[in-house]
Formats: structure tokens, sequence, C-alpha cells
């Protein structure tokens, strides 16, 4: 059993249930849209715990819930296509079944899509453990006019079947039953029927099982490791050269070299098998007619409307985040950080200075400056919710798609990086949607470049300080000069770094559906949920180190350590029009990007609300004031983007090749933009 | 009856084909395979504008596809 299924047990069933005798682990497996997560969110509600595979970014899901005196402990697997496409979901889910051993696989298919979804099916019901299906959707097959035979594909497959509308919670209590009947072995069934590979190969087969017999680690089933191997899967053939004497190895190896084309007659093997199973059980009307799927994607998938569908949207977003967002924020700031810190400040009145400073600068300044983005991010992942749940996510990445060529990226990086726009922190993270690593790792290391809603802030009130009423104007041309120079850094390291490679783009697009508020709003919570998280924890350390280098060693910031390198910087910043105050106020805002305004009220002694914009207005030019505001817009990504990079890509390297982009970047952009405005006599 | 071979990018918007063989490496096929892709299955375009990703339907299930995959697979169309 493995730490995270330790630590899910802690959150085991409610203390109101009579202590339960007997516990089972049952594995919920099935491909992305099919519903599963609905089923997993009806079973558990909110006794689940959400945290990553051990030594993987991949999402682990497990809850707990009470059945007949039975505790069932939930494990969601990761979505997949498939076991054959060596991802890491889909090595974490079979690798799962087979050394963990649940007690009881649940499939989760769906009636609309059976063909494409029984596949995962055809997969599992080869794995050596116990395997329910559950028909999931069956509302919509209906509406299609698709019938199934319940009965029938069941004894065909000769595993259970259990028809389903998760989105309504019908036949969740049948599949209970039928999950305990299973527990108990008291579900009575004819022998399994197993896919078999196209005929034409079923020799090579053979020999590659006689060559493995007796050398096939435990816990592998050897016909099942053989079929692997023909579809040359890395993580077994791995094993299989360790497990080997030499001269098999050799033979084997020589054998699947001559037969590389046998992993295409494995799959279409089983899909012939999915074919007998829907011949026996489904029928369905010949010639449908125009479904919603097909009106709706003649605009949301066309090249220009779908484009001006998506700006459409992006508008609509950011006009309710600054509508409901930006308020709630101010209000939270008013109504929770400042008493806080009022309070903090009367209990401490006696302490040192640096305990006072630690606690109200340090702890609530840095990580209460960060919590009060929540507003402003529940908009963002409620909005994003919706538009996944929809089936609309999968249609804007299509239509992205186009334009993030360019960057040797695809349509699926699209959808992180609109995240940003409300906070970085959740765009790194939110990478994860896409499959291949130098994809990933370039879309991370560009996201820092869109401007969250952090930056913005910072813009709007240098914007307006420096040239009133041109200075929605002004941020406007500087968000899009950033979205540029986001596209040609793109350009730029994938050259450099992933030499032009570009990934596979394949992506299923869902069908329409109305969304389920239930999984919206549980995805909202626990995506809020783990950026507070974040906040408490990785965040926090790093602003109290960001902190310390701002007071230390006198208890200044003139004076502090932080100054002295913002010192050390400035003729480099004189480049930009930048004197030292302004390059610490720039390095100030690592902590958190709206401190840039914060620090130079503090260099300039005076409050936001106190003639900071006039003051600022009359000691720079324009020149200065444009190139401050192109840097602080650009500048290196705050200490939790930072800190969320380093963990999402596995090591400082990237968080440090992120910085080094970033000043580049930035200073790069305002020496050219002071340049230019000095020039034309700014 | 059929036509000679030809790219999946090549299939024009309402018509139908048969894949015949998959070009990629062994992790497209993979994946392609996974999602239906096998040979004799039939594939219809719903969306290509001869530039940029295109939209199929296979197996009753949409499929997005870049122009650099659906270049890969390698179908015969149906006349009808």
């Amino acid at each position: 059993m493995n730490d995270a299924l330790r630590s899910a047990q802690q959150h085991s069933a409610p203390a109101v249930h009579p202590p339960a005798e007997r516990t089972a682990v049952i594995a919920l497996a099935g491909q992305p849209n099919m519903g599963k997560s609905t089923l997993f969110n009806l079973l558990t509600g909110l006794n689940q715990h959400v945290g990553n595979w051990p030594g993987k970014t991949v999402e682990q899901r497990q809850g707990g819930f009470v059945h007949h005196q039975r505790t069932l402990r939930l494990v969601d697997l990761p979505g997949t296509y498939s076991l054959s496409a060596n991802s890491p979901e889909e090595i974490i889910a079979r690798e799962y079944i087979l050394h963990e051993k649940p007690d009881l696989v649940v499939a989760v298919v769906s009636a609309a899509h059976l063909e494409r979804s029984l596949y995962l099916v055809a997969e599992l019901i080869a794995l050596p453990a116990p395997l329910v299906v559950a028909l999931n959707m069956m509302d919509v097959a209906a509406q299609q006019g698709i019938q199934i035979d319940v009965p029938v594909l069941e004894a065909a497959l000769g595993v259970p079947v259990v028809p389903l509308v998760a989105t309504r919670a019908e036949g969740v209590r049948r599949l209970l039953d039928v999950i305990e009947d299973c527990l108990t072995g008291s579900y009575l069934l004819p022998p399994r029927r197993l896919p078999a590979i196209r005929p034409d190969h079923q020799q090579v087969l053979d020999q590659a099982q006689q060559l493995i017999t007796g050398f096939v680690p435990p816990d592998y089933p050897a016909a099942w490791t053989a079929s692997k191997l023909l579809e040359g899967d890395g993580e077994i053939l791995r094993q299989m050269q360790a497990h080997l004497p030499e001269e098999r190895w050799e033979s084997l190896h020589a054998l699947l070299k001559a037969h590389d084309d046998a992993g295409l007659a494995i799959a279409s093997g089983r899909y012939a098998w999915i074919e007998r199973m829907l011949r026996a059980a489904v029928h369905r009307p010949i010639g449908g007619q125009m479904s919603l799927t097909d009106r709706l994607d003649r605009f949301a998938t066309h090249p220009v409307l779908g484009l001006v569908i998506l700006a459409l949207i992006l508008g609509a977003v950011f006009w309710l985040t600054f509508t409901i967002g930006a308020p709630l924020q101010e209000w939270l700031e008013s109504a929770l950080l400042m008493p806080l810190t009022e309070t903090a400040r009367g209990w401490l009145a006696a302490a040192p200075f640096w305990l006072r400073g630690l606690v109200i600068d340090g702890l609530i300044g840095g990580a209460g400056a960060v919590i009060t983005f929540l507003p402003i991010l529940v908009i963002f992942f409620s909005v994003f919710g919706l538009l996944e749940d929809v089936g609309y996510m999968a249609r804007a990445a299509f239509v992205m798609d186009r334009l993030m060529h360019a960057m040797g990226l695809h349509g699926k990086s699209f959808l992180p990086l609109f995240l940003g726009f409300g906070c970085n922190v959740p765009a790194v993270m939110g990478t994860r949607v896409i499959e291949s690593w130098p994809a990933r790792l370039l879309t991370m290391l560009l996201a820092p470049l869109v401007p969250c809603a952090a930056r913005m802030a910072v813009l709007a009130f240098l914007a307006a300080a420096f040239f009133g009423a041109q200075g929605a104007l002004v941020s406007w041309g500087l968000v899009l000069f950033a979205l540029l120079l986001l596209v040609v850094s793109g350009m730029a390291l994938n050259r450099l770094l992933f030499k032009g490679e570009r990934s596979a783009f394949i992506m299923e697009l869902p069908l329409y559906h109305i969304p389920n508020l239930r999984t919206i709003a549980l995805l909202v919570w626990q995506r809020s949920l783990a950026f507070i998280r974040k906040a408490a924890t990785l965040i926090l350390l790093f602003s109290l180190g960001v902190w310390a280098l701002a007071v230390l060693p006198g208890g200044e910031m003139e004076t502090s350590y932080l100054a002295q390198i913002g010192r050390f910087f400035a003729p480099l910043g004189r480049l930009a029009g930048l004197d030292w105050r302004l390059t610490v106020a720039l390095l100030s805002s690592f902590l958190a990007k709206e401190n840039a305004v914060a620090t130079l009220g503090v260099l300039f002694g005076r409050g936001e609300d106190s003639g900071l914009a006039q003051t600022l207005a009359t000691t720079y030019s324009p020149a200065s004031g444009l190139a401050f505001m192109t840097i602080a817009l650009l500048f290196i990504p705050c200490a939790a983007t930072l800190a969320v990079l380093r963990q999402e890509s596995g090591s400082w390297k990237w968080a440090a090749v992120n910085v080094l982009l970033m000043l580049v970047v930035s200073f790069a952009a305002g020496a050219g933009v002071y340049t230019l405005a000095r020039a034309l006599g700014g | 009856m059929t036509t000679p071979p030809l790219p999946l990018c090549d299939l024009k918007p309402g018509h139908q084909g048969t894949l015949l063989a998959l070009n990629g490496g062994r992790g497209l096929t993979a994946r392609l395979a996974a999602l239906g892709f096998t040979p004799g299955v039939r594939i219809a375009m719903l969306q290509n504008y001869g530039h940029g990703p295109l939209l199929v339907e296979v197996r009753q299930t949409r499929v997005a596809l870049g122009r650099g995959e659906a270049q890969r697979i390698l179908i015969t169309e149906q006349q009808s």
C-alpha cells in the first residue's frame, strides 16, 4: 500500500456510521469524457483527498464511503484512452492494478460512445483483477436512439454491466449492490471472453510468449506481457531486458524488430472484439439526424467565427473578473487583511521589531496578498469549469491550434496560458493537460509572460499616474506587446531548447452537454483549495525569504540587502531609464507583483492614495515611466509562480531558465521602449 | 468503388474514406489506434479548410487532428 493511500485512510468514513469491519479498495478506470469524475464525486462527495501519485505530477484522487457496513476506498485512476501509449497516466493506471491489486476495478464507459469506450475495457479485461463495467450516459444514448441489451452485453463480456446516468444519480444503488456481490463472490457469470490479436500475427505473439515464459516478473501475466512487448511498451521492454538471459533477449529483440507493426494488429484485434460485442448487444438507428453538437460546431470550430466566439467569451470572462472579482478583492483586503494587520500590530506592540515585521509584512503581507486573489481565481475557475464541463474547451483549443503552431505548440497549450490572466500559479499547474513533455515544459516557461491580474493592477495605477486619460490605451497596448513577446519567446525557445520538435495534436471533441453544477462546484472547490494550500506552504516560505531580504540587516527598506542589490543593478537599470528606486521596486515585486507600487510608496514616503502618482509623474520622464511599466509587466515571475514552476518542472534548472528568460526579455524590452520613446521626444 | 491511396489530409469535407495504414512512429500509431484509427475503419471528414487542423469522425467520436498527423494516415476514398 502506498503512502497516498495510507494518508487517504485518515479521511475515512465519518464517525456517525457504525465502525465498519470490512474494507475494500476499488479502482475507478475510464477514458476521458465518460463521466468518471461525476461518478467519483457522486460516490465520495466532499470526503475525498486530492494529491499526486507518488513521484509523479499526475493528480491522484481518493475517497471513501460506507456501504452495507463495508468501508469502500475509491481510487480514481487517471483518465486514459488505452493502457498502451506509454504516457505517465497509463503507466500509473496499469501498475496500480497489477501491483497494488485493488479488490475490484470499475470501468466507466459511455453508452453513447460504446465502440470507442470499450477499448479500455478490452485492455482491462486481460488483467487479473475483478472487473465491473459501469455503462454511463444511458440517457444520451437513448436520445440518439441507441438501444443496448445489457444482459446480452454482460454475457458476451463475461463481466457485470450496470447501466447508469451518473449526472442524475440513476443506477448508483444497483452499482453498489453489484460491487458488493462481486466482493463476496456471489455474482455468477460465464467466463470472460478476451480479445485476440489479429490472426496474421498470432504466431508472432506465441513465439514472444514462449521466449519469455519462466522469466516474467511476478504480478505480470505472461500472455499480457507478451502482447505488451509486441505493442512496443517501453516499460515492459526494460523489465524483460533485465529479467531475460542474454540470448533469449537477443532473439526476442530480433523478433520484435521484424514485426514492429504488431502493435496495430493487437489494436485491430481489440476493435474486432468490440465489434463482436456491439453486434450482439447494440441496436443503432441507421442514419442519424443532425445533432446539437453538429449544429454548434459549425460555428464553434469555424476558423474565423470560432475565433470571434472565443474572443467574445474571453471578453466576458474579463468583464466578469473586473466587475465582480476586483471589488470583492478590495473588500477582502479592507475587511479581512487590514483588521488582521491591525490586530497583529496591537498584539505585537511590545514584540521586537523583527517579529512584528515578520508577522505583519512577511506573513500577512506576503501570503495575505496572494489570498486576496482568491475571488478573481474563483471566477476564473468557475468559468473554466463551466466551459470545460459543457465541452467547449476542446473547441477553444481547436481554433487556437493554428496560432499556437508558430511556437511549436498546439491548441491544448492555450488553455493553461489563458488561465494565466487570472494568476500564473494555476496556469503553471494547468499545463498538466498537455501530454508531451517538451510542449508542457515550453508552455510552463511561457506562462509567466501572460500578464496576471496583479500585474494588470500595477499597470493600471502606473498608466494613470504617467499618462492620465491615455492610461487605458497605453495599458492595452502594453498587454498586447507582452503577448507578442510571448509568441516571439515561444518561437525562439522552441528553436533553441526543443529543436523545433512538435508534439502530435490529437484531441477528442466531446459531445456538448448540459453542465453538471455539482461537478463544476467540486472542481472549483478543489482547485481553490489547492491554491490556498500552496499559499499556506510554499508561497509563505518564499515570501518570508524575500521579506527578510527587504528588511535585513538594518530593518529599513532603504538600507536592506534588497536595496543594495537594487543599487548594484542600477547601472543596468539606467539603460532603461530607471534609477535605483525603480530598480528596487522591481526587485520587491518578486514577493508579489502588486508590491511594486507599495515599495515606491515606502521609498518616496508617500502612500498610494496620498500623492504618489503626482510625485512619480514629476520625478520621472514619460519615457522612464513607460520603460518601467514595460519591465514591471514582464519582470521575473513572483515567488509563488517560481515555486510552482520548480515543483511542476521537477528541477530548479527550469525555474532558473525562466528567470533568465524573463530578465532578458523584460530589460531588452524596457531598454528598447526607453530608447525609442527618447528618440520620439518623450 | 475505391480510389488510389491518399493521405487523410487530402480528403474533402463531407467525404468518407477507409483507413489503409498508419505511417507514424510507434507512439503516434499507438495513440491513434487507441482512438479507433485501425485499418479498415471508416473515417468521415467533418472539417478541412486545406490548412490548419482538421476534424474527423471515427467510430462515432469526433477527433481533431493536426495536419501533420493527418498526413501520416493513409486512406482510400469511398465513392458514394
